[in-house]
C-alpha cells in the first residue's frame, strides 16, 4: 500500500513526474491547496500572471518555442472563463497545454456557488478533451492522460476541472507508467500503400509545389530536418502557412515566401497553376484557399495530416495520407530514394522560369519615405538588426502581423509565435513572457501594433516580476490598421471605431511598469533605437512611430482565386464581390 | 449545396460511458452544423462501462465522411461504424403510441394496430397505449393512420441497428 497524498499533492506529484518546470496561473479560492502545495516545493516554478488570459498564452508561447507542453493552473469561475480565449486558440494552432481549474467542491456543484461555472460545459467545445475530476482516486489516471492527449496526436488543449474537496481528499499516487489511455492512440506511421502512390505523383510532376503548415512545426524539428531534405531532393518550390513558417530556411532559393490571403505572388501563383500539390501538416484553412471552387483547380492533391478529420474537410484531395509529418516524410524519401527517382528536369526548369517572373513583379515592394517610418521597413531593420542573435519573435493579431511574416525572415522552426487561427489580439505580450521564461538568454521580441498590445499590456508587470527582458515592439500607426485597410476597401472610407484615440504616452508607461520605453519617429532614427532596446537588460517597449494608413499588400480579396491578388500599385482598382464582403 | 446528394446515414458510436461523452456527440453536431435526424443511446457493456450511439443523420458524402471523421477524433470514442456503407445492416425503432377515441375511431384503430402487429399495452374505455416496433417508415405509417384517428401522443426511441451476420462490428 502506497502512502496516501492530498489531491493537491498528488497534482503536484504529476506535474513533477511529467517534467513540467514552469506553470502559468493565477491564484483563487478554489485552488488555494494547490497553491499550498506549490508553496512546499522547488521543483515546478509557478509564473504569476496579471490575468488568466494571460497564463494561457503565456503557456501557448512556452510551448510552441519548446515542443513541450505548457502548463496553466486557474481557478474556478472567472479564473476559468479568462482562460476560455487562450484555450480557444491553442485548439485552434494545435498546441499542447494542460490547464487545471480549481472548482466549487463537489457538493456545491449545481448550485450557483459563489464562482462557479460549469466549466467543463463551456469549455468542451474549445479544448481537445476535458475532465471534471469526482474522486481523488481517478485524480493520478487523469493527470497523466491530459498530457497524454495534450501532446500526443493533433496536439491541443486539454482542461482539468477539479473540485476544492478533491483537492483535500487522500488517495495513492499512480505512476505516470502505469496509465495507459483506454481510446487514444493516434496513428502516426502513414499508409506505405498511400506513400509509394505519392511519391509516383511527385516523379511525374511538371509544376510542383510543398505546401507546408503548423504539422511539421508540431511534428518536432526532426519534421523541419526531412522536409529540408526532401525539398532539396526534388528541387521544388516550397511555399508556407503562417503557422508553417521556420519549418524551411527563408533564405533558401526554392521559398516562395508565405502563401495566401497576404502571401507572396509567386507562391499564391504557383499555389493556382501547379500540376501536383504537396501539402505536408497544413489543412487548407481559408486564409490560404480564398475562393474555394477557384482554388487550385489543376493539381492533383497529396495532404499529410495527422488530423483524419482535415482531410477532405474543405478540400478534396486525390491522396490523403493520415500520419505525423517527420514518420510519412521518412518514409517517402526511403521510397523516393530507393527507386532512384529523377524528376522531370526540362519541365521544372520552365516551372521554375515561370515563378522567376511571378518573382520579379517584386509583390512586396512599398513606398520608401524619409520622412515617416514605414511599418515594413521597421520590420526590416529589425530583422537585420536581430538575424544574427538567438531571437525568437511572437505577434498581436493585424497588419503588424502580416508585415511581420512578409518581411522578418525566419530560418528555424520554433522561432515565430503567432495566433493564427483564432486571430487573438492581445496574445503577443504574454506569449513573449512564456518563450522567454523557456529560453531566459534569447533575445525575444513581440512584434505588436498598439491596439493589440493594449489588451494585455498588464502582462509587462510580469515580465518586470520575473526580469524576463521581453522586447514589445510597437508599430503605432495610431489605427487598428486591419480593421481600417478593410473599411477603406470594402466600406467607403467609413472608418468607424477604427482609430485609436487617447492613446498612452508608450515610453511613460513602460516607465510606469519598471520598464524601459523608446520612441522612434524618423527612419533616420530606427535603427540607434532598435540597437538601444537589444542592448537594454530588461523588458522594452518600443513605440515604433509609423505611417498610419499604410495598408498590406499583397492581398488576396475575400471571395477571390489566388490568381485575382492585388499588388499594392493596383490597390485603387480593388473590387470585392458581394459574395466577397459576407466573408470576414 | 442541392438537396439531391443528401443522403441518409446510420452511425454507430462505441464510446467509454464516462461524464460528457454524450454532450461531446451532439455539441460537435450543433457546432458544426450538422443534422442529427435521430439519436439514440445507452450502457451496452456494464463491465467494460461501454455505450453505444446510433446517430442517423443526413449530408452530402463529404459532410457524412467529415462527421465520421469527426466523432472518430473525440477522445472517449472507441469506434465509429458507418452502418450504411460499411456494412450490411437491420435498423429497428420503438415507438408508444397514444390514441383517444371512442366508437368507430377506437375499433378502426384496434384493427389497424393488429395490422401492424402494435401490442396494445395499456388500454382504457377511451384510449390505447400501442407499442410498436419496425422501420422508421413501418412507424410513420402506423402514427399517419393514426392521427384522424385519436392520436394524442407519440414517443420513440430512435433508430437502432446492427450489422446482419455472425460477425460483430
Amino acid at each position: 500500500m502506497s502512502e496516501l497524498m492530498t489531491g493537491a499533492e498528488i497534482v503536484l506529484k504529476a506535474l513533477q513526474e511529467q517534467g513540467v518546470e514552469h506553470i502559468f496561473g493565477y491564484p483563487g479560492g478554489a485552488v488555494l491547496p494547490i497553491y499550498d502545495a506549490l508553496y512546499q516545493q522547488e521543483a515546478v516554478q509557478h509564473i504569476l500572471v496579471r490575468h488568466e488570459q494571460g497564463a494561457t498564452h503565456a503557456a501557448e508561447g512556452y510551448a510552441r518555442s519548446t515542443g513541450k507542453p505548457g502548463v496553466v493552473l486557474v481557478t474556478s469561475g472567472p479564473g476559468a472563463t479568462n482562460a476560455v480565449t487562450g484555450l480557444t486558440d491553442a485548439l485552434m494552432d494545435s498546441i499542447p497545454m494542460v490547464c487545471i481549474t480549481g472548482q466549487v467542491p463537489t457538493h456545491l456543484i449545481g448550485n450557483d456557488a459563489f464562482q462557479e461555472a460549469d466549466t467543463v460545459g463551456i469549455t468542451r467545445p474549445c479544448t481537445k478533451h476535458n475532465y471534471l475530476v469526482q474522486s481523488v482516486e481517478d485524480l493520478p489516471r487523469i493527470m497523466h492522460e491530459a498530457f497524454h492527449v495534450a501532446t500526443s496526436g493533433r496536439p491541443g488543449p486539454v482542461v482539468i476541472d477539479l473540485p476544492k474537496d478533491v483537492q483535500f481528499a487522500k488517495g495513492a499516487y499512480m505512476a505516470k507508467a502505469a496509465v495507459r489511455h483506454k481510446t487514444y492512440h493516434p496513428q502516426v506511421k502513414g499508409d506505405m500503400a498511400a506513400i509509394t502512390a505519392a511519391v509516383d505523383l511527385i516523379a511525374s510532376a511538371k509544376k510542383p509545389i510543398f505546401y507546408t503548415g503548423g504539422g511539421v512545426i508540431n511534428s518536432g524539428p526532426q519534421a523541419s530536418q526531412l522536409l529540408r531534405e526532401f525539398v532539396r531532393l526534388t528541387g521544388f518550390p516550397i511555399t508556407s502557412t503562417l503557422m508553417g513558417l521556420g519549418s524551411y530556411p527563408a533564405s533558401d532559393r526554392q521559398w516562395l515566401g508565405m502563401l495566401g490571403m497576404h502571401g507572396t505572388y509567386e507562391a499564391n501563383m504557383a499555389m493556382h497553376d501547379c500540376d501536383v500539390m504537396i501539402n505536408i501538416g497544413a489543412r487548407f484553412d481559408d486564409r490560404i484557399t480564398g475562393r474555394v471552387d477557384a482554388f487550385s483547380p489543376h493539381s492533383k492533391k497529396i495532404h499529410i495530416d495527422i488530423d483524419p478529420s482535415s482531410i477532405n474537410k474543405t478540400i478534396m484531395v486525390d491522396l490523403g495520407i493520415v500520419g505525423d509529418c517527420a514518420h510519412v516524410l521518412e518514409d517517402m524519401i526511403r521510397v523516393y530514394k530507393s527507386r532512384a527517382i529523377q524528376p522531370d528536369k526540362p519541365a521544372l526548369e520552365k516551372w521554375w522560369q515561370q515563378i522567376e517572373g511571378w518573382r520579379g513583379v517584386n509583390c512586396l515592394a512599398y513606398e520608401q519615405s524619409t520622412d515617416v517610418i514605414k511599418p515594413q521597413y521597421a520590420v526590416q531593420r529589425l530583422y537585420e538588426l536581430t538575424k544574427d542573435r538567438n531571437s525568437f519573435i511572437t505577434t498581436e493579431v493585424g497588419q503588424h502581423q502580416m508585415w511581420a511574416a512578409q518581411f522578418y525572415q525566419f530560418e528555424q522552426p520554433n522561432r515565430w509565435m503567432t495566433s493564427g487561427g483564432l486571430g487573438t489580439m492581445g496574445y503577443g505580450i504574454p506569449a513573449a513572457v512564456g518563450v522567454q521564461v523557456a529560453h531566459p538568454d534569447a533575445l525575444v521580441i513581440d512584434i505588436a501594433g498598439e491596439a493589440s498590445a493594449l489588451m494585455t499590456m498588464q502582462e509587462l508587470s510580469t515580465a518586470v516580476q520575473y526580469r524576463l527582458p521581453i522586447k514589445i515592439f510597437i508599430l503605432n500607426n495610431e489605427y487598428m490598421g486591419m480593421v481600417r485597410q478593410w473599411q477603406e476597401l470594402l466600406h467607403g472610407g467609413r472608418y468607424s471605431q477604427s482609430y485609436s484615440e487617447a492613446l498612452p504616452d508608450f515610453v511613460k508607461l513602460a516607465e510606469a511598469y519598471g520598464a524601459v520605453g523608446i520612441r522612434a519617429q524618423k527612419p533616420e532614427e530606427l535603427d540607434d533605437a532598435i540597437m538601444q532596446m537589444i542592448e537594454a537588460p530588461g523588458p522594452v517597449i518600443f513605440d515604433c512611430v509609423v505611417s498610419k494608413s499604410e495598408n498590406c499588400y499583397p492581398m488576396i480579396p475575400s471571395g477571390a482565386a489566388h490568381n485575382e491578388m492585388i499588388l499594392g500599385s493596383d490597390a485603387p482598382q480593388v473590387n470585392v464581390s458581394d459574395e466577397g464582403r459576407v466573408l470576414v | 449545396m442541392t438537396v439531391e446528394n443528401y443522403s441518409s446515414h446510420t452511425i454507430a458510436v462505441l464510446v467509454d460511458n464516462e461524464v460528457g461523452v454524450l454532450a461531446g456527440v451532439i455539441g460537435l453536431f450543433s457546432g458544426r452544423g450538422y443534422n442529427i435526424d435521430s439519436l439514440a443511446v445507452a450502457e451496452v457493456d456494464g463491465q467494460s462501462h461501454m455505450s453505444r450511439i446510433t446517430i442517423v443523420t443526413r449530408g452530402t458524402p463529404m459532410v457524412i465522411e467529415q462527421i465520421k471523421a469527426q466523432l472518430g477524433r473525440l477522445v472517449p470514442v472507441h469506434r465509429v461504424v458507418d452502418l450504411t456503407i460499411e456494412t450490411e445492416s437491420v435498423e429497428r425503432e420503438l415507438a408508444l403510441i397514444k390514441v383517444v377515441g371512442t366508437g368507430e375511431n377506437r375499433v378502426e384503430a384496434l384493427r389497424l394496430s393488429e395490422a401492424f402487429r402494435a401490442r396494445v399495452i395499456d388500454a382504457t374505455p377511451g384510449s390505447f397505449v400501442f407499442e410498436l416496433t419496425g422501420r422508421k417508415e413501418k412507424l410513420d405509417a402506423f402514427i399517419e393512420l393514426m392521427r384522424p384517428l385519436g392520436l394524442k401522443e407519440v414517443s420513440r426511441t430512435g433508430v437502432v441497428a446492427i450489422s446482419r451476420g455472425p460477425n460483430p462490428l
